[in-house]
């Protein structure tokens, strides 16, 4: 049986580990290799780091980083933040990157999606969006969290998926930070228009947000930041807690 | 021990060959016949379409490299599209001739997973790999580990070569063996602790 994926989220500042809540006040909280190196003695399924850096030197630390964690840890990394281009595709995967999440960048230009696709294959091309209540709509946000675009976010990760992202990251901002939970009426709604893995991100506070996020069972994998980084829950009884409760598990 | 891993210009060698100098494995990657000659183990990586994968590896010239070296011998690795390519006919996108190292078809998974399972294609995640027959290869390894796969097509018609399968609403082929060509559909190199002593015990065999 294939197993629910628990996967830390590491956001990269200048060579930093950050989180913020809801996307504002960003601090550092520890050494990316070192907390890599970490959540891999721990169990992590899948390490996914973004780079939120803005400065081309933050953006060197980043790649020498990616080498670093590749050349020890030997699960799936996913990398995001500041995709734009093939190159930047390139720049990544031959860091060490398996899978490139890719979001403003398509915004900007969803023709990134296709073209990279048809270059590195689906399973390499991982769409992430921010996802937030307008109304009575979904729509997806831009410049991390801050612009609506506008656009209806169901149908923008189905035109996503069928362009050729062979995964999504779905980021709800009503829920980020928040710690009350994932956004699971939200995360219903897309895995009834998408048939690739979907990896929940937003909300995550406690033990059972993970146990009542896998009752749902379009939900692939559940990803979190500060409660891992801050040691509020421990992923090896995280994963105990769950195969306890019939959620397969890799321990 | 030198471990060759085969470049013929698809997919993304690095975190092989770090998996590798990690065990402390010498390792070369290349796409040199006389190089690959030198090297004591073949590995075949791959990801992406078959066709495109098989074309391009006539293009560089190893394919019947690869299938000599193969037939002298030589332990050759074939990892997830690699692996596929040891069989003798791929269906995805047409019909296409694999390496025939292996008796055996690959065939998309999607219309052979249960109606209204909700299973998803491709297959991506860490699945349970239960050995069917026992085999070095497995020498360090604890049945039922998960292993790290991503795919969309899958080997049937092997039953004879078949080593370890996993459970996704059908029995897909995960390890297979034929003389002294093995193969993976499931990343060792990105399978943690599990995966890494797959790839230890292929350099002890």
């Amino acid at each position: 049986m294939i197993s629910k994926r628990i996967i830390p989220c590491l956001d990269i500042k200048d060579g930093q580990v950050v989180k913020g809540q809801n996307f504002q006040g960003v601090r550092a909280v520890a050494d990316p290799v070192e907390l890599a190196r970490f959540y891999n003695e721990q169990g992590a399924d899948e390490l996914v780091f973004y780079d939120i850096t803005a400065s081309v030197e933050g953006r060197g630390l980043f790649v020498d980083i990616l080498k670093r964690v590749a050349a020890e840890i030997f699960i799936p990394l996913t990398v995001g933040g500041g995709i734009r281009t093939l190159d930047d595709f390139d720049r990544v995967l031959k860091a060490g990157a398996d899978k490139v999440s890719v979001n403003s960048g398509a915004i900007a230009d969803p023709s990134i999606i296709p073209r990279a696709a048809a270059r590195y294959g689906s399973q390499c091309v991982v769409l992430s969006l921010d996802v937030k209540r307008v109304g009575g709509a979904y729509h997806v946000f831009a410049k991390g969290g801050r612009e609506d675009t506008g656009k209806d976010a169901l149908d923008w990760a189905a035109a996503g998926v069928a362009n050729g992202a062979g995964e999504l990251v779905v980021n709800s901002i009503d829920t980020d930070g928040v710690k009350q939970g994932f956004d699971l009426a939200m995360l219903d709604a897309m895995a009834a228009r998408v048939n690739v893995p979907i990896i929940a991100s937003g909300g995550a506070g406690t033990m059972a947000d993970f146990a009542e996020l896998f009752r749902h069972p379009g939900v692939d994998a559940g990803l979190a930041a500060s409660i891992f980084h801050h040691k509020q829950v421990l992923i090896p009884e995280l994963k105990r807690y769950l195969k306890a409760q019939g959620v397969e598990m890799r321990i | 021990m030198t471990v060759a891993i085969i470049d013929y210009g698809v997919g993304n060698l690095f975190s092989l060959r770090s998996s590798l100098s990690y065990l402390g494995i010498e390792n070369i990657v290349s796409g040199d016949a006389a190089a690959l000659q030198k090297a004591d183990r073949l590995i075949l990586p791959g990801v992406g379409a078959f066709g495109d994968a098989a074309a391009k590896l006539r293009e560089s010239g190893l394919f019947d490299e690869v299938k000599r070296q193969a037939a002298a011998g030589k332990p050759l690795l074939g990892i997830c599209l690699g692996m596929q390519l040891l069989f003798e006919k791929s269906y995805e996108f047409g019909e296409h001739q694999g390496l025939s190292l292996i008796p055996g078809t690959v065939e998309p998974l999607a219309p052979d997973l249960p109606a209204g399972s909700g299973l998803k294609v491709p297959h991506i995640g860490w699945n349970s790999l239960n050995i069917i027959k026992d085999d070095p290869l497995f020498k360090y390894f604890t049945p039922g580990a998960h292993v790290y796969y991503v795919h969309s097509f899958y080997a049937k018609n092997c039953a004879a070569s078949t080593l370890a399968t996993s459970e996704y609403g059908i029995t897909v082929t995960g390890a297979v063996r034929r003389g002294s060509v093995w193969g993976t559909q499931f990343h060792p190199e990105k399978s943690g602790a599990a995966g890494l002593s797959l790839l230890k015990a292929f350099t002890e065999l």
